[in-house]
């Protein structure tokens, strides 16, 4: 964190209380508790239908919940000061299209004109590098240059807090970097951001705290460092089994700390991969276990919440 | 900070670039209305009105007929036997059978026949033709000195009653059209929603499809009335400023209407099919290719209640007839009164995702 962000960290962007929203019989966030501090990213991280987009639209003020409050830089929603908001927040939808035979610099200047201030399009463009592709019609643009246009109406006000839903879905890791930069550049001035994703590595790269979300609920919350350390485990240990093996065989080894099953794979949580692995090994040899695609990788946001819902982010 | 150019004006520019960038609606406003009153104005050109068919069924007197029929210059006539002739009336070939029984002597008079279908004028006209031939020809006295002055005045023609019936049904297909397609297409993409999400005002989006709308309305109504004038002679009898005044009312109006049909829907089927559930009776009932005066008299008030007939009849009166904007007060009003009351109920009902 900015040393300039972190003397504001006191104060507070976002903060909802028991948020509630339904969609007749399906509850979309269930009793939601989440603060935003000023100048820090926040990660919403969690799988596909886990009420993220619904979470961050309501925030946005464009959707109404039914329960519980919202508080944007001190102001609530339909109270009088919606525009006043609209002016001092920047807003990524999930997969809006900008209008196809606009060109970049003429999309940016429409969405510059409904603000009272903020950067040239010349500027936000450069900030996005978008600079060659400044008169292409949004038609022309790949993915990636797409979701850089998105981001760069979002930033045209200047805002106080960008609100992204999604911002690299679907893109390459290169496509990807670049968004990342952007955010990060916007992060240096001081900005804050709320930003939802359902890649753990961009919650772990980007965000200051991550919220990890399942069924329209806050289930662990904290600096991604600290997530993971939760587990207790610096290595996990995958392999596959024909059949699945009693959890009881491998608990009481040596430097491991959990065992769970996933789709099949045995899954370990270790401390010392140097002690445990071996153990591991001799033991499944012993009771004449076979194994195989045994692999091990350091402990991440994914582990922390497999551990947590038995579920990998992307099995919905 | 560069200067702030005003929302309302960036949203009608933006408008007016993707219209301009989309042959297809190019086409529709500017190439379809002219093609259309090209057509219509080949099909319905005023030309010498074509003989009435008078057949005379062989036999004793049917000379007489047939000479008499031949000299008059609105009618000609075919002797044919009975089972021809009737055949030829079936099948519309002929307007009229005539039967004589015999020539026309101080001793006798003829009896004569007619045998033709009521409903039809042709058939109707041939008959008094015929009769009027055949008094003629035995030297009956006419009712008094006949004088004819045949009248085709510029102005009366189908074509003039076409050409402003076409410009109000274009200024209603394309504001109905370019604006309901371009809402529904920003709503399904979620553009509507990220407009919502910024401090633009919403009535400056819908006003800008209105104020696009006032731009292009100059060249459709151009194309129109330039084609009518150059291929067909017809002629603005009134004021260019009032023919100006008429059509950005007729914009506005159909910008609102555009703007309602498009305030929910969220999806092209759905909204089309409101566009035409909308257009369909104006298309039928306005008077555009024929008068409403055709309908009942019960349904005119009704009828002209409807913006495109108030809008025809407004124009007509401007381009027709020469009259004054004063002498049209109330369909001006029925016009605007539709635009604006559409335009606000639009903005309250408004789905913005």
């Amino acid at each position: 964190m900015m040393p300039e962000a972190k003397s504001k960290a006191e104060r507070t962007a976002v903060l909802c209380r028991g948020l509630v929203k339904r969609f007749g019989d399906v509850t979309a966030v269930a009793g939601l508790d989440l603060e935003v501090r000023i100048g820090e990213c926040f990660g919403l991280l969690g799988p596909n239908g886990a009420g993220k987009t619904t979470t961050v639209e309501i925030l946005e003020g464009l959707t109404r919940h039914d329960a519980g409050s919202v508080e944007v830089l001190g102001c609530r929603w339909g109270t009088g000061c919606d525009r006043e908001l609209r002016e001092r927040i920047g807003v990524q939808l999930q997969e809006t299209q900008l209008g196809e035979r606009l060109t970049v610099r003429e999309t940016l200047r429409l969405f510059r004109s409904f603000y009272r201030q903020g950067h040239a399009e010349d500027e936000v463009i450069a900030m996005v590098g978008l600079e060659e592709k400044r008169h292409a019609r949004v038609g022309k643009l790949s993915g990636g240059q797409r979701q850089r246009l998105a981001l760069a109406c979002a930033l045209v006000a200047e805002p106080e807090i960008l609100f992204l839903d999604e911002p690299t879905t679907g893109l390459d890791p290169q496509g990807r970097l670049h968004i990342w930069e952007v955010i990060e550049a916007f992060l240096a001035r001081g900005g804050t951001v709320l930003l939802t994703t359902h890649y753990m590595d961009e919650a772990a790269h980007l965000a200051d705290r991550v919220a990890i979300m399942d069924h329209g609920r806050i289930i662990a919350l904290d600096a991604p460092a600290r997530l993971v350390a939760s587990l207790g485990a610096e290595q996990i240990v995958e392999f596959h089994t024909e059949g699945e093996i009693p959890a009881t065989v491998l608990t009481g080894l040596p430097g491991v700390r959990a065992v769970g099953q996933r789709d099949g794979e045995t899954v370990l949580s270790v401390k010392e991969i140097g002690v445990a692995l071996p153990a591991i090994v001799a033991e499944l040899t012993r009771i004449g276990v076979r194994f195989d695609a045994l692999r091990t990788h350091e402990a991440t946001l994914e582990d922390v919440f497999v551990h947590l819902t038995g579920r990998g982010l992307r099995d919905g | 900070m560069a200067s702030r150019p005003h929302p309302l004006a960036e949203l009608t520019r933006a408008r007016i670039l993707e219209f301009l960038r989309e042959p297809e609606a190019v086409f529709w406003v500017f190439v379809f209305p002219v093609l259309l009153a090209l057509a219509l104005g080949i099909a319905f050109r005023s030309s010498r009105p074509a003989k009435l068919q008078v057949a005379v069924v062989d036999g004793p007197g049917a000379a007489w007929v047939s000479e008499s029929v031949d000299r008059t210059a609105t009618a000609i006539a075919h002797r044919l036997p009975e089972g021809e002739a009737l055949e030829a009336l079936r099948a519309g070939r002929v307007d009229l059978v005539v039967e004589v029984s015999g020539e026309p002597s101080s001793a006798q008079v003829p009896r004569i026949t007619f045998r033709f279908d009521p409903t039809r004028p042709e058939a109707r006209t041939a008959r008094l033709a015929v009769s009027e031939a055949l008094r003629r020809s035995r030297g009956l006295p006419d009712i008094g000195e006949v004088l004819e002055e045949p009248v085709t005045t510029p102005g009366s023609r189908y074509i003039d009653f076409l050409i402003p019936g076409l410009v109000g049904l274009n200024l209603m297909g394309s504001g109905m059209w370019g604006i309901g397609f371009s809402v529904v297409v920003a709503r399904t993409r979620r553009l509507l929603k990220r407009f919502a999400a910024t401090p633009m005002r919403r009535s400056h989006y819908l006003l800008s499809f209105a104020y696009s709308r006032l731009l292009f309305l100059f060249a459709e109504v151009a194309a129109v009335i330039g084609f009518g004038w150059i291929a067909f002679d017809v002629k603005v009898v009134g004021s260019l400023f009032d023919l100006t005044v008429v059509s950005i009312a007729g914009a506005v109006c159909f910008a609102g209407i555009g703007l309602l049909v498009a305030a929910r829907p969220r999806t092209i089927e759905g909204v089309s099919g409101w566009m035409n559930l909308v257009m369909l009776p104006m298309w039928l009932l306005s008077g555009t290719f024929f008068s409403y005066e055709r309908f009942p008299d019960v349904t005119h008030a009704a009828i002209r209640a409807l913006p495109l007939t108030a809008l025809n009849d407004a124009l007509r009166a401007v381009i027709n007839q020469g009259t004054g904007l004063a002498a049209s007060w109330t369909q001006l009003l029925v016009i605007l009164a539709w635009g604006v009351a559409s335009f606000l109920f639009a903005l309250r009902i408004f789905r913005w995702q």
